[in-house]
Order: C-alpha cells, then sequence, then structure tokens
C-alpha cells in the first residue's frame, strides 16, 4: 500500500544493508568455495594448483576429525540438555511469587554479559585450578584429592563453563514465555483438581515448547561456533578440539588453507541445516 | 498474576531463588572479591571471603602495566563505532520494510538473519585475505566494520518490530504536511522510535563488546580490545589471580551495568520474535 | 481554489481492480462526501487524490493542474485521518505548526496562524499537552486544526467521527460543517454513515465495488435514487421493497416506499398486516409489520403518539405519489 515513488525510495534505503550483507555473506563464502578446492599453503609454497575434492576427503578421513565431531557433539548435547532443564526449572522458580524477584533476576542473568574471554579464564584460574582453584579448596575441605579439571575432565569442564554462560539466556526466554501463558488455564485446571505435577507437564511444558525449540536452535547456531572458551582454556587439547577449533587451526596454525577450507564448508553445511528449522518457526511467526 | 501464596510458602520461595541466585552470581561476586586482596591473599587456603584487607593496589598495577586504557578505548570504539554505523544503516532500511512491505520483504528480512548463522570460522580465511590485501589488519576501522556487519542483521531485525507498532498513519499524515522523505525520518519516525532505537543500540553494544572470535584473530596489538586483553592473562599472568580478577572486573563491569539495563529488549533482540 | 478533476481514473492492487475506470469533477469550495458501505472503495479513492497512493490509469487535476505523479507533500491538500495520526511526541502546539514548519513559513507567522487555528478550536488552553493527554474529540480538533493552517486547496477527511462516541459524533459534525461555512474551502469527506453523508454534503457520491452508483445533492439521491441500491442506502430507516403482483400493478419488476410516507391506521388502507415490533422513539415510532403478502416485512414510521403493540392487525396506506419504480435491472424509472 504506498505509491510509486515510496516504493523506490524504499528499494534505495534498503539497498546499503542489502548490498552490505550480500557482500559480507557472498564474497568470503566463494573465497572458501575457491580454496576448498585447491592446495594452498601459504607458507610452504603457496597455491599449489586444484586438487579436486582432495581436501573434503582429507579432511573427514585425518584423525582428528572425528574425535573433534564427538567433541563437538558432546559440547553441544551437554550444554543444550543442562541449560534447557535447568532454565525451565529456574524460570517456574523465578515466576513464584517472593520477595526481591527483581534482584534475583539480575543476579541469574549476569552470566550472559560476561565476555567469554573473561569467563573462561576466571572459571580456569579461579576455580578449576588443582592447586589454588576454588574447587581445590573445596575437595580438600572433604579430604578429597584435588582435580585437575581442564585436564582429566576437560570435555566436562568446558561443558560446564559454557552452560553458565547460556543458563541466563535459556532461563529469561523461558520466563518470558512462562509469564505469557494465559493464567486462566492453569486456574481452571486447579479447579479442575489436577496436581502441579500434572498441572507442569500437561499445560506448562507443552505451553512451553515453541520457546523451548527456540532456545535449542539458537544455542546450537552459536554453541557449534564457541571458540574463545577452548581458546583460552585448553587450546583444544585433551579431546576439547571441536570441529571450529579445528579448523581455526588448520587455517591458521598449520596454515593449511585448502583444507580449513573444506572444513569451513562442511561447518557451513551444519550451521544451514540448523538455521533452517529455525527460519521456518521465525517466519511462521512473521505470518502471524 | 497476582496469586496468593501462604507467607510460609513465600519464605521457601524466597531462600531457594536466592540460594540460586546467588550460585550462579557467585563466580561474578568471587572475581570481583579478589581483585580487592593481594595476590597472597588470593590464593590463601582456606579461601578468604570478607575477612581480608580490603585494597585498590591491583587496580593500579593492571593499569601500569597494561595500558588499559588503551584497550578500553578501543572496545569503546569498536563496540560503540559498530553500533552506530549499524543503526544509520538499519533505520532505513528498516523502515523500508516496516511501512513499504513488497512481496519480497519476508524473504529479505530471513536472508539477513540466515548470514547472521553463518559460522564465523567458514570464512575465516578469506576475510584475514582480505584485511591483510586492504591493510585492515589490527585496525580498529576493520573491526567496525566487521562487527557491524555480523551484527547487521539483529540491529535491522530489531528495529523492524519496533518500528512495526507505529501506526503508518501517522508517517503518512507527515506526508501530507508536506514532509518529505528525509524530514519524515528525521523528525517523526525517529523520535517516536528513540525507546526502541535506544534498546537496540544498548543490545548491540552488548554483543559487540563481548564479541571474541574476530576481535581475537583480527586484532594484535594496536587494535585489540578489552576480549583480547583479557586473553593475554591465559598465562603466566593468570596464575596472578589479585590482578586477573581486577582485569577481569574491570572489563566487565561496564557491560554488566549495561546489560541490567537491557533484560526485557534481551528477549525480544535474541530471539527474532519468535518469542514473545 | 480547489478544483478536483479524476479522469478515467483506475486503481489495482495486483490483479484485483478496486477502481473501475471513474470519472468525477468536485468543483471548488464543495463539500462531498464519498459514501458506501465497507470495502466500496472510498477511502481508497481519497488515497488516490490524497497522492498516498498512486493511481494505474487515468489522471487527477488539481485546479487544471495534472497531479498524478505529484508526491502528496506537494498537492496542497490537508488531511484528517480515522485515527488522527497526532505526532504523540510533539504538544499540540508544536503539532499544528509542524505543516508550517515543513513549509518553512518564518516563526512569527507560524505562531500567528497556531494561535489563530487554536482560538477558533478551543485548543487555547491545551496547547502545551502531548495528543496522549487530550481526549478523543480534542484530538479531533488538533487533527483538524494542522489540517487548516496550511490554508489547503481542499481538505480531505477520512472517516474522521468514527472513533468518537455518539453525542460527541453529533457536536464535531457541526463543527466540520460550520467550518465549511467559513472557509468555503472544498472538502472531501469519506464516510460509511449516511446520516452523516446527508446532513453535511453539497454532494454525495454513492460508491459500490469501486463504481459510481449516482452523484447528486442530498435531496437529489433521496428523491430520485438511480437504482435499488442508492434507493436502500440513502435513508433511515430503509426503504421497503416490494416485488410480485403489487409491482407488477405499477408495471415494475420492483417498488419501492419509504417508512415515513406510509400512513397507518387502525380500520382502512389498500395494505395490512400484524404488527410485530414497535420501536419507540418518542418523536416516532417505527413499526415493523409482518404478514402483509408483500414482502417479509414492511417498517412504516408514525407519529410517536399512535400506539399500536406487537400482534395487533393495522392497515397502511402509501404515498403514491412518491412511490418509486424499478425495472428487472433495478434502475429506476422516471
Amino acid at each position: 500500500m504506498a505509491t510509486q515513488h515510496s516504493r523506490s525510495a524504499a528499494r534505495l534505503m534498503m539497498a546499503p544493508a542489502v548490498v552490505l550483507l550480500l557482500g559480507w555473506m557472498l564474497v568470503p563464502l566463494i573465497m572458501t568455495l575457491y580454496f576448498s578446492f585447491r592446495k594452498y599453503l601459504p607458507l610452504r609454497g603457496g597455491d599449489l594448483g586444484w586438487v579436486g575434492f582432495d581436501n573434503y576427503v582429507r579432511f573427514i578421513t585425518s584423525s582428528a576429525f572425528w574425535p573433534a565431531v564427538q567433541a563437538t557433539l558432546m559440547i553441544v548435547g551437554g550444554v543444550l540438555l543442562i541449560t534447557v532443564v535447568l532454565g525451565v526449572v529456574l524460570a517456574l522458580l523465578l515466576d513464584q511469587p517472593m520477595w526481591g524477584q527483581g534482584i534475583v533476576r539480575i543476579l541469574v542473568i549476569a552470566p550472559f554479559f560476561v565476555m567469554p574471554t573473561v569467563s573462561a579464564l576466571v572459571w580456569k584460574n579461579m576455580f578449576m585450578d588443582p592447586v589454588n582453584g576454588l574447587f581445590a579448596h573445596l575437595w580438600k575441605a572433604f579430604g578429597a584429592e584435588p582435580v585437575a579439571w581442564l585436564s582429566e575432565a576437560s570435555l566436562p569442564s568446558i561443558i560446564m563453563i559454557v552452560s553458565w554462560q547460556w543458563l541466563p539466556f535459556a532461563t529469561l526466554i523461558l520466563l518470558t514465555a512462562i509469564q505469557s501463558l494465559d493464567s486462566e488455564q492453569l486456574e481452571a485446571a486447579e479447579m479442575d483438581g489436577a496436581p502441579a505435577l500434572k498441572r507442569f507437564w500437561f499445560i506448562i511444558l507443552p505451553h512451553l515448547s515453541r520457546a523451548i525449540t527456540v532456545v535449542v536452535l539458537i544455542q546450537t547456531i552459536f554453541l557449534l561456533s564457541i571458540f574463545a572458551e577452548i581458546f583460552v582454556t585448553t587450546q583444544g587439547s585433551f579431546g576439547t578440539r571441536t570441529l571450529t577449533y579445528l579448523i581455526f587451526q588448520r587455517v591458521l596454525e598449520s596454515q593449511n588453507i585448502g583444507l580449513g577450507s573444506a572444513g569451513g564448508v562442511y561447518a557451513i553445511i551444519l550451521a544451514n541445516i540448523v538455521a533452517l528449522f529455525l527460519m521456518r518457526i521465525v517466519g511462521k511467526n512473521l505470518d502471524a | 498474576m497476582a496469586r496468593a501464596v501462604t507467607p510460609q510458602r513465600k519464605v521457601i520461595n524466597t531462600a531457594l531463588a536466592w540460594g540460586v541466585g546467588l550460585l550462579i552470581f557467585f563466580p561474578i561476586l568471587w572475581t570481583i572479591l579478589t581483585s580487592f586482596k593481594t595476590e597472597a591473599q588470593a590464593i590463601a587456603d582456606p579461601p578468604l571471603f570478607l575477612n581480608f584487607d580490603w585494597t585498590l593496589e591491583n587496580y593500579a598495577i593492571v593499569q601500569e602495566r597494561s595500558d588499559y586504557m588503551r584497550f578500553l578505548w578501543n572496545s569503546v570504539i569498536i563496540a560503540g563505532g559498530s553500533t552506530l554505523l549499524g543503526i544509520v544503516i538499519a533505520v532505513p532500511a528498516a523502515w523500508s520494510m516496516a511501512f513499504v512491505p513488497g512481496r519480497w520483504t519476508k524473504d529479505i528480512l530471513l536472508w539477513m538473519l540466515s548470514t547472521k548463522m553463518l559460522p564465523a570460522v567458514g570464512v575465516l580465511y578469506p576475510i584475514y585475505l582480505i584485511f591483510i590485501k586492504l591493510g585492515l589488519l589490527d585496525s580498529r576501522g576493520g573491526l567496525v566494520v566487521v562487527l557491524m556487519l555480523i551484527n547487521l542483521p539483529i540491529i535491522v531485525w530489531m528495529l523492524y518490530t519496533y518500528f512495526k507498532e507505529i501506526p503508518g498513519e501517522i508517517l503518512e499524515a507527515a506526508r501530507m504536511d508536506g514532509a518529505g522523505l528525509r524530514e519524515e525520518l528525521l523528525y517523526v519516525l525517529t523520535p517516536m522510535a528513540i525507546p526502541g532505537i535506544a534498546s537496540t543500540v544498548l543490545l548491540n553494544i552488548i554483543l559487540a563488546w563481548n564479541e571474541a572470535f574476530w576481535t581475537l584473530n583480527l586484532t594484535a596489538a594496536k587494535a585489540a580490545p578489552l576480549t583480547a586483553f583479557i586473553a593475554s592473562y591465559s598465562s603466566p599472568e593468570g596464575l596472578f589471580y589479585a590482578k586477573l580478577s581486577a582485569a577481569s572486573t574491570m572489563a566487565i563491569a561496564p557491560i554488566l551495568i549495561l546489560g541490567w539495563f537491557s533484560q526485557k529488549q534481551l528477549v525480544r533482540g535474541l530471539t527474532f520474535g519468535a518469542v514473545k | 481554489m480547489g478544483r478536483i478533476v479524476l479522469d478515467k481514473v483506475t486503481k489495482s492492487f495486483g490483479d484485483v481492480q478496486v477502481i473501475p475506470p471513474l470519472d468525477l469533477t468536485i468543483e471548488d469550495g464543495e463539500f462531498t462526501v464519498f459514501v458506501g458501505p465497507s470495502g466500496c472503495g472510498k477511502s481508497t479513492l481519497l488515497r488516490l487524490i490524497a497522492g498516498l497512493e498512486d493511481v494505474s490509469t487515468g489522471q487527477i487535476r488539481i485546479d487544471r493542474q495534472d497531479a498524478t505523479m505529484v508526491p502528496p507533500a506537494k498537492r496542497g491538500l490537508a488531511m484528517v485521518f480515522q485515527s488522527y495520526a497526532l505526532y504523540p511526541h510533539m504538544s499540540v502546539r508544536k503539532n499544528i505548526a509542524f505543516p508550517l514548519r515543513m513549509a518553512k513559513l518564518d516563526q512569527a507567522e507560524i505562531d500567528r496562524r497556531v494561535t489563530g487555528a487554536a482560538e477558533v478550536l478551543n485548543l487555547t488552553d491545551y496547547l502545551d499537552r502531548r495528543p496522549g493527554q487530550l481526549s478523543g474529540g480534542q484530538r479531533q480538533r488538533v487533527a483538524i486544526g494542522r489540517a487548516i493552517v496550511r490554508e489547503p486547496a481542499a481538505f480531505l477527511f477520512d472517516e474522521p467521527l468514527s472513533n468518537l462516541d455518539a453525542a460527541l459524533r453529533v457536536g464535531m459534525r457541526l463543527e466540520i460543517s460550520e467550518l465549511h461555512e467559513r472557509l468555503k474551502t472544498t472538502m472531501i469527506y469519506v464516510t460509511h454513515d449516511q446520516v452523516e453523508a446527508m446532513t453535511m454534503a453539497d454532494k454525495i457520491v454513492v460508491l459500490r465495488a469501486g463504481n459510481i452508483e449516482q452523484v447528486g445533492s442530498p435531496l437529489e439521491l433521496y428523491r430520485e435514487p438511480r437504482n435499488l441500491f442508492v434507493a436502500g442506502f440513502i435513508g433511515s430507516p430503509r426503504m421497503n421493497f416490494i416485488e410480485g403482483p403489487e409491482a407488477a400493478k405499477l408495471g415494475a419488476k420492483t417498488i419501492g416506499i419509504r417508512p415515513e410516507h406510509i400512513t397507518v391506521s387502525d380500520s382502512e388502507g389498500p395494505w395490512s398486516g400484524v404488527v410485530s415490533v414497535s420501536e419507540h422513539l418518542g418523536s416516532d415510532t417505527y413499526f415493523h409489520v409482518h404478514d402483509t403478502g408483500l414482502a417479509e416485512t414492511i417498517t412504516v414510521r408514525a407519529d410517536g403518539e399512535v400506539g399500536f403493540r406487537h400482534g395487533d392487525r393495522i392497515h397502511l396506506t402509501p404515498r403514491m405519489d412518491v412511490m418509486q419504480r424499478f425495472d428487472a435491472e433495478g434502475l429506476r424509472i422516471a
């Protein structure tokens, strides 16, 4: 509903954003695709020509690949499980009447605003250090042997750090969803004599299903590319080398651009599969 | 929802919620406390909670040794600059999509979001190469552009949802009143959308401030922001807990405060309207 | 000056043509009302004149100038919207001054005109308030104030009273009519309420599905509706339509008689029926009469003192001199 005039103005005003994002998407994407088909070692001979799908095959068949996939899945799955379950519990708790609700909310949300490098370092040194970390003190206080968390239980440690960062996000979104639940529905169920557990299972959880889906999808996209947490803690050692970190090492550390680019293409495909599901939910909401 | 509960129930709720809240907040609290200890007190066994000699010396040392102000300034420029640049580009685009929707508007919006999902590591080398070729490596300008681009979809999206709430008739009234496009945007739309624009700015400063892939990989000494400054503590200075804590506190304090103001907008901005 | 000519104007949204070729001339100083049921294209037509929508084909001329491609800001028209569309972030004073600021008038002139408009519209005490602090009627006045300060070639009103309550609506109707008397500027007014159309207009344009059904003065439309649609739309309560032998007697497919043109009696009259509902308005009484053998219901408007009740058998006498006759196509037979 507009005039030719405003339509052409609209196109003009949309142009900068569209052109910039198109460039941002296409130029590196095409370069990555191009490199992925070449043997390209900037420090050892430079561009050595076409190799077809060699890089793709080598990336998958390298001994580092499956462990990386495994580590990635463990971290993403572990963090999702922890944040969603605890997020639902926390959201339910925060929805209850209490004193100082606003302050509790702020305390719970705070970790989300801590930059990843800070939270990784603080956890690594001040909590998980086997000599001076707080956990070590705690273990000793109970007469147990302190654990060298980041080398002996490296994956669970990373999962724990990342979960701490993302729990606020899940909680906040689930809390918003719970608060949008029509209270009359719950009251009706209460009048019908449904006990609390049944009310949760049959009314609250179905109501939350969409919010949970959104949390899972968005977190998956961000978790697939966590980087700083590994960069400042284990540097990918002790079985914490994720797909993202593996590609980073191939590209910047061993400067094997072709191989890294092939890995990058895999990562892009993987992220797009998840993104597709998220887009469908967001798109549906746009129509409503 | 004003549900009546027994006082006992409320006490239990309160105790439980505060317990969990403090537990989650504890690492931050501990970091802040440790920043006021001496190095010896920081690793004391058993750990000291409040019964130590409060000192500010760590802050002084960190500032002196690492040129903290330069990193802070880089963070401010990069986060603020990328957000402002993003707003300037996004306001006209969001206006177009909200008030002159066409056949493709929805697709363009979704496509913009999908660029946000592109894994950074997949395009790391091309960007790296482009930065070298253009001489942008370790420059604030380069990072401003990159962070603007990765957050542009969120900015456009948030502004779009805020603009959608402004009745189109008011903009048409401005047109009838003789306002050109520039006046319409400047005198009518923007002032009406100030609250929405402010929350968008806030959230994006937070996101840009904490961004830790491109800031780590595209900077060295000159343009490094606080994320990289903290990463440099990874070893061996990291073992000086009190100084690490002071540096960390300084890095997160500004954004923690901004963040608490923007918690309402957070949900909207990060779920693209999929959860209300 | 404000003579507006629509010349073979059409409008399509995609494949749907909402305005078929349409010609219309609105004379300078005329109060023209576009009326019709919702979805008849009357608001679209107004927006075409305003320039908020493009015409698909055809030409719009304002004072002999081709304005078809002129953007709304340059057409010299002022518009009052259904939602008032006040700028919520500006005071009343700034709202009214906005078009003058856009026209780059000097501050003294702006102040003079805003003060003048505020006096005319009784808004002087509210000049420093925000629209959110005003009542519906006051907001409406601000919207009108914003329109009059520009001294436009014509005013466009898009259902301006539909958000007001009934009592206020009557008052504002009078105010707008008085404004027109004083300014003598062309006004185009869109409404779905035929009472507003009848009471305010110099000229009524009845629209249905984008087509002009009839153009004329209120009394012309009342006395000589061109077809069944106009006959049914203008006048309240609605005209009674009768088909069958009674119509055939007069050589028509359908005959129409207005409720106020039927007299009732308990003893004599050519038609008779049973009162199903009687609505007492005080000044008038409406009888809804069943079982006449003519139509499902015949509505009759009688004096307020007439006291028939539910179930009474009554006799009806139509005034034959104002009986309307329509042919098979629904057109009035002159």
